[in-house]
């Protein structure tokens, strides 16, 4: 998996890494880069190790092997900035607090002394609002909105900062399949016109196919990665997974097969179907 | 070995006759409270097991008014307010605390005027110090016969209840797909967590009653691997600090004269002991870090 | 009512409506009422202890409620907190019992020390208390934003870099701070009532936090003022007033927001299906 040149233009260059946990490789040899305004998903069975390849990314679990490097658009030294949207965030629906205040507290939430009533924080808001198209409900209790409203919110509290990256954790998961595929479209519209490169994991591509620029496939803890032709076909995913994979293309979906006899195929021929999430 | 005894032990000890009414007692409160202690434990809600046992001490305030065995009072009052509690049933688990917190800061007041009128109306002394810390040298003979039924009732119906009432402490969505009836058991549990208290509150006071139905059960929990081996294990630490705080406390009539030192504190401290020197390493099954890997 | 020997009573009163209503918001929306419920009772001892040995009531309860704070965020957890903060409760009240009864515990003082008593304060602990106060709504207000965040969500919180188990002390610390200045008057165990009640009833009827607070307060301010002027009117206990003004205040709360949420669930739906 060789990476791409041009490292100076990318948001997220990932090099060779190697992640052990508890004394045993979790990821090895991931290698990938990620553009400003590019979309990619990185997607795997559960156990694939896409928690850990995040949270190495988001610095939370240290490397072995490899380096992550984040760039900001004048490749200046100093912490880029990264948005990162956590898997399931339950809002209490008796929370007095609206959408709009959410958006707010991604801005500020960390800083000390009270919110002073602020213009261009409210036009900031206004702004990343119409972005996600969350105005007609920014007024409502966060905790009373349906999953695709709360994670149109959650992202415009991580966008607001205008991170170089946005990390977002299974945002699909619990969404259902209108839902999924209006956020994954809005995710990729956001990604061009925010500038910004997101990354986020998820067990069922589907919803993804048609609209991510990229692809980082793990399985066995090892990746391929591209564009969806270049990793969605048979040969290519034979090689990762180590023995003999058939992609099947079934109406609009795409389906990963798995030679039976294979110990680890079941879990992978069925998550990667899609079909036990979405149908 | 004679000396020894009379060394550990204050003279009078076997032979006092409210010594054996607070040991047959101070028994019934630790068993019931330790059994079901490892069920509020493991169901969280260690917060509502309190909360019952300060609104109880509005009953048990008034019980002093109507000059009847406090120990009806205590029950009664905490009877109605786990009926109350059980049924109000918030779904979030912040509304329930809260919800729990309102009837408690309620039933606290009641309280408050109870021993108000308790001082007002009749000659009672102390009804503030044995309703809320617990007098166990001064109940009456009586109360012992009373309470061992009561302690009765709870364990039969606990034994009755064990495994539905074990499974949905485990998980209720998993209780409920086997065919329990989840609402008629959680209210059924708060009854029975209501004698329970109300037993511990005649024993060590309303609001260290929690320290009986809490501690051993804690403790037991971090240890035990077992939900019978805990229940068992918590009835055991309930029991010892129970016998040795009512014995601690008869000598030190002789440590300092003018002032014994109140039962409840040394049934406290014990507990606490136990569960820092017990609880200080749980035995963990080790997890891999992070959900997925 | 208002004359000078009541003037304590109405100024400290004041004071600790106005930082139990702000206080009392983020107990609410952390959840943590029993943490509201244990450090008041944490601090009675300590006010046992300086009658003991005849010291500032203040100080000991500042000491005792110092190492309710230490004893709920260290005492060794399970998976389940409350266990923790269960024996810290009992620990510190049984030390309280043992005190009492080491002091010739005379029933009235316990009863004013659980209960609240109207003529607990003299003007001279209006300084203290005012200090206090003033801190304490200062170290709210420096620490808002992060307090709210981790209140909404600690997955949240973490992502944007607050340290939720930092932010948990500093609010143990504004609870224990708001319960020695309350206590006073309303007593270890309604402490508790005054900051849940208000804030639980203004939680369900506003939409914006700081609103939340502004009415919590109000609310919080009318408990306060109702409970002592009918304490002294009838000369029943002032706990029990709060108590129960307390809880009407929530009950009121729920029953206005089921009122309106009646009239507004269309509106809702209709937005839900977007």
């Amino acid at each position: 998996m060789a990476v791409r040149d041009a490292p100076t233009t990318s948001a997220l260059v990932v090099d060779r890494i190697e992640v052990v946990l508890g004394g045993r490789p979790i990821i090895s040899n991931v290698s990938f880069l990620l553009g400003r305004g590019e979309f990619a998903g990185v997607i795997g069975a559960n156990g694939a190790g896409k928690t850990t390849l995040l949270r190495t990314i988001l610095g939370l679990e240290r490397a072995s092997q490899g380096t992550v490097q984040i760039h900001d658009a004048t490749g200046s030294a100093g912490r880029p900035r990264v948005g990162y949207v956590p898997q399931k965030v339950l809002l209490d629906p008796s929370l007095p607090l609206r959408a709009r205040d959410l958006v707010a507290l991604g801005l500020d939430g960390h800083r000390l002394g009270l919110p002073l009533p602020s213009p261009a924080r409210d036009r900031l808001v206004a702004e990343m609002l119409e972005a996600v198209d969350a105005q007609d409900f920014a007024d409502e209790r966060v905790g009373t909105l349906s999953g695709g409203q709360q994670q149109r919110i959650l992202i415009a509290h991580a966008l607001i900062r205008r991170p170089v990256l946005l990390v977002m954790d299974e945002p699909l998961a619990s969404l259902d399949v209108h839902s999924a595929a209006s956020v994954a479209a809005l995710l990729a519209h956001l990604a061009k016109t925010q500038d910004v490169a997101i990354l986020l994991s998820a067990h069922d591509m589907n919803p993804l196919v048609g609209v991510m620029d990229r692809i980082v496939y793990l399985a066995n803890g090892h990746a391929a990665e591209g564009s969806v032709e270049e990793v969605l076909r048979g040969d290519v995913l034979s090689e990762l997974y180590g023995h003999h994979v058939d992609v099947i293309r079934v109406h609009d979906r795409i389906v990963v097969v798995v030679a039976p006899g294979d110990p680890s195929a079941t879990d992978h021929a069925t998550l990667l179907s899609g079909g036990r999430e979405t149908d | 070995m004679n000396r020894l005894l009379r060394i550990l032990v204050e003279p009078g000890f076997f032979t006092n006759g409210s010594v054996h009414t607070a040991l047959v007692v101070g028994a019934g409160a630790a068993l019931v409270s330790g059994v079901v202690g490892v069920f509020t434990v493991m169901r969280g809600q260690s917060f509502a097991g309190h909360a019952l046992s300060d609104v109880s001490s509005a009953g048990g305030s008034l019980s002093f008014l109507l000059r009847m065995n406090p120990l009806l009072g205590f029950l009664g009052m905490a009877a109605l307010a786990s009926g109350g509690m059980e049924l109000a049933g918030v779904r979030y688990a912040r509304g329930r605390d809260l919800a729990t917190g309102v009837v408690l800061g309620a039933g606290l007041g009641l309280a408050a005027l109870f021993l108000y009128l308790d001082s007002t109306f009749t000659t009672t002394t102390g009804a503030a110090i044995t309703v809320m810390f617990g007098s166990m040298f001064a109940i009456p003979a009586s109360t012992a016969i009373l309470a061992s039924l009561v302690g009765l009732v709870a364990l039969v119906a606990v034994a009755v209840l064990y495994r539905p009432l074990l499974l949905t402490s485990v998980h209720w969505e998993l209780a409920a797909v086997r065919g329990v009836r989840v609402g008629l058991i959680a209210l059924l549990y708060m009854l029975v967590l209501s004698l329970a208290v109300s037993l511990s509150a005649i024993t060590v006071g309303a609001i260290l009653s929690t320290a009986l139905l809490i501690g051993p059960a804690g403790t037991a929990l971090g240890v035990a691997r077992r939900p019978g081996s805990a229940v068992l294990l918590a009835c055991g630490i309930a029991l010892g600090a129970t016998w040795l705080g009512i014995l601690l406390a008869y000598d030190s009539g002789a440590w300092t004269p003018q002032h014994p030192w109140p039962v409840s504190f040394f049934v406290v401290a014990l507990l606490l002991l136990s569960y820092l020197a017990i609880g200080r390493s749980p035995r963990r099954v080790p997890r891999p870090a992070n959900g997925e890997m | 009512m208002f004359a000078g020997f009541m003037l304590g009573t109405w100024m400290v009163g004041t004071l600790a409506a106005l930082v139990a209503g702000v206080v009392g918001v983020f107990v609410v929306l952390r959840g943590s009422a029993f943490a509201a419920h244990t450090l008041p009772l944490s601090a009675f001892p300590g006010a046992a202890a300086a009658s003991l040995v005849g010291r500032s009531q203040i100080l000991g309860m500042v000491l005792f409620a110092g190492v309710g704070v230490v004893g709920i965020a260290r005492l060794p957890r399970r998976d389940d907190h409350d266990v923790g903060t269960a024996l810290t409760l009992v620990t510190l009240l049984g030390l309280g019992a043992l005190f009492l009864s080491l002091t010739n515990g005379y029933a009235s003082e316990v009863y004013a020390l659980l209960f609240g008593q109207v003529l607990g304060v003299g003007v001279r602990d209006l300084t203290v208390v005012a200090i206090m106060g003033a801190v304490a709504i200062a170290a709210t207000a420096v620490f808002y934003r992060p307090l709210l965040l981790t209140s909404i969500s600690s997955e949240l919180a973490e992502a944007q870099g607050v340290s939720c188990e930092q932010m948990d002390v500093i609010f143990l610390i504004l609870l224990a701070l708001t319960t020695v200045m309350t206590l006073p008057i309303v007593g270890a165990l309604l402490v508790f009532s005054l900051l849940v009640g208000p804030p639980a009833a203004a939680r369900m009827l506003t939409k914006t936090p700081l609103h939340t607070v502004l009415l919590s307060v109000v609310l919080a301010l009318l408990v306060t003022w109702l409970a002592i002027a009918l304490s002294y009117l009838t000369n029943w206990p002032i706990g029990f007033f709060v108590g129960a003004l307390g809880a009407l205040a929530y009950g009121a709360g729920v029953a206005w927001s089921a009122w309106r949420g009646r009239s507004r669930r269309d509106v809702a739906g209709a937005t839900r299906a977007i």
